[in-house]
């Protein structure tokens, strides 16, 4: 039923952007006449801590206001995560998962024991070339929109420079579509 | 935009003379986005950012009764540390609009949905709206400040929205343009302003036995006031939007036999199960509540009448009641009327426990014991471990 809806969960910790990076994802829907949800959820917590952030995307209006429980892809922002946080819950083997990590995909399927797609991405590497900080949002979601094509690739990249250059400056958001831009080219889906 | 967004959204185009607001939690992001638009010169309201709720509430007071047209925001334990004002601001008949985000009080501390803080509310004489999402909670801000100055009602106004759910969603969302809403909620002009000079005025003064009695059988009579109010507004705001309210708004109820009321952003989930069980074959519907004050007690017992078995969903308990506040109310409106559904009520989601779709369809499943005339316990929780 739900799955005219396209459903997304991001793990990460908190101040890794991934509440941003599930917002820029729906936002950059929105301007292309799609119905959205994002939302994260919050315990209480602070810098470091595990944060979930989810976001719905469809071509009909949205109703649905309780929780993502079966996502058709898993985001996995931080690769510490893979141990405490059962990350592949309610993914099922139709679902893509997508770790940032510097190690193989063969590995993370054994540490995780999810037998559907898995696509890898060294977004920390990214992050600490392009950024200078290891704030992997953007580059991960290169690669989620590598592996989905779920929003236009230019109207996700400009949504995404307007966005930081209101936040954060034209500097920094030039970075951080230099990241987005240089995941996209580089993961493997 | 998210439900708190949407809320800044519509205070920006109201452009309020006065907003003031204590800053910091429980306070949500609709200060800190409106607080952006003050500092952009986008608005030219007069920020007051006062050192606690009850001052907030208390500002809110000074500047309606002198005139201006005075918003806050607040949610939670914040609502609970107002009340003394949030009563006084009634019983002043000063027509302030307050958006409140529904969120648990505490103790134990929580930050998360549930509506104990408006519910404890309801005997304030404000006058109570919830929403569904960001977009109503900004249509219902807009037609809230037409409510509530309104020369025969001049009541407050509460308008709710869950909790994160709604307030920190980012969904998509239709605006109006600012001219529209501009000449929608028109100039305030205050009714008997304190800094009218020339025709002093004494506001809050000493009235014992003498007079206190007859001022409050004028704010009841001003709630009978807001029915009429309130439709009309409803119906203006219709004709510009096409979007038709109403004080209770049921969804697929004609021929149904099941259905669950509820408020807030559950009736959104609710409406899904209900599509899903229409499709094999179950007649289910829902009701959502738009205004909790005034009750419609006529209108609860045309929507509901024909039902045959009902599931009230209350998100706030009332401790050594006999239900939550929505099923007394619902209760109590049909106790005269001879032909009457089942009525049994759910306390859920308490704290932000979250409400899916298989708790609902649960209930839905249980009330088909209901509608055969197995009522069984009239008070039941949803979603708790015991």
């Amino acid at each position: 039923m739900s799955k005219e809806i396209f459903e997304i969960r991001f793990h990460g910790r908190g101040g890794q952007g991934a509440k941003t990076a599930a917002a820029l994802l729906a936002e950059a829907a929105i301007e292309q006449g799609k119905y959205v949800q994002s939302f994260p959820e919050y315990g209480a917590e602070r810098q470091g801590a595990p944060v979930k952030a989810f976001t719905r995307i469809s071509e009909k209006p949205i109703y649905l206001h309780s929780g993502v429980t079966n996502p058709n892809v898993v985001v996995v922002v931080d690769q510490t995560l893979l141990k405490s946080i059962p990350v592949t819950e309610g993914l099922d083997e139709t679902g893509l998962l997508i770790v940032n990590t510097n190690d193989t995909a063969e590995s993370v399927k054994n540490m995780v024991g999810f037998n559907g797609k898995i696509i890898i991405i060294d977004a920390t590497k990214i992050a600490l070339e392009e950024l200078g900080r290891a704030i992997t949002n953007t580059a991960m979601l290169g690669a989620v929109e590598k592996a989905t094509n779920i929003v236009d690739f230019e109207a996700l990249k400009s949504h995404m420079l307007k966005h930081f250059e209101y936040h954060l400056g034209k500097d920094l958001a030039e970075k951080n579509v230099n990241a987005f831009e240089r995941a996209y080219n580089e993961v493997k889906v | 935009m998210t439900g708190a967004e949407c809320t800044a959204e519509a205070m920006k185009q109201i452009n309020p003379d006065v907003v003031a607001a204590y800053p910091i939690t429980p306070q949500t992001n609709i200060m800190h986005s409106f607080s952006q638009f003050v500092a952009d010169g986008i608005v030219d309201t007069d920020l007051v950012t006062v050192e606690s709720e009850h001052s907030a509430m208390s500002a809110c007071v000074g500047a309606s009764a002198s005139g201006a047209r005075a918003m806050t925001a607040t949610s939670a334990n914040g609502l609970a540390l107002m009340w003394e004002i949030v009563y006084i601001a009634a019983s002043t008949r000063l027509p302030i609009v307050m958006n409140v985000v529904n969120r648990a009080l505490s103790a134990p501390i929580n930050i998360h949905c549930d509506h104990s803080d408006s519910m404890g509310c309801r005997d304030t004489g404000w006058i109570q709206i919830y929403s569904e999402n960001g977009e109503e909670a900004y249509e219902n801000t807009i037609m809230g400040v037409r409510i509530g100055e309104h020369k025969d009602v001049l009541l407050p106004v509460m308008v709710c929205q869950d909790g994160f759910i709604t307030s920190h969603s980012v969904e998509t969302v239709e605006l109006l343009n600012d001219e529209i809403v501009k000449s929608f909620v028109g100039e305030h002009t205050g009714h008997y302003p304190l800094l009218d000079v020339d025709k002093p005025v004494t506001y809050g003064p000493l009235d014992l036995f003498d007079y206190y009695f007859e001022h409050k059988r004028q704010q009841v009579l001003a709630m009978e006031n807001a029915k009429r109010v309130i439709r009309e507004i409803f119906d203006e705001f219709g004709q510009i939007t096409g979007k038709h309210y109403d004080f209770f708004e049921g969804y697929k109820l004609e021929d149904a036999e099941k259905v669950i009321v509820c408020a807030n952003s559950s009736a959104g989930t609710i409406r899904v199960v209900v599509d899903e069980l229409r499709e094999k074959g179950e007649k289910v519907g829902l009701l959502k509540m738009r205004v909790f004050r005034p009750w419609l007690n006529d209108m609860i017992v045309e929507k509901l009448g024909k039902i045959k078995a009902v599931a009230v969903l209350d998100r706030s308990d009332s401790f050594g009641a006999f239900g939550g506040p929505l099923f007394s109310e619902i209760r109590s409106s049909f106790h005269e009327v001879k032909e009457k559904p089942n009525i049994i009520d759910y306390i859920y989601g308490l704290g932000g426990r979250e409400l899916d779709i298989i708790q609902i369809k649960k209930v839905f499943n249980e009330l088909e014991q209901v509608k055969n005339g197995n009522v069984g316990d009239r008070v039941r929780y949803l979603g708790v471990r015991e």
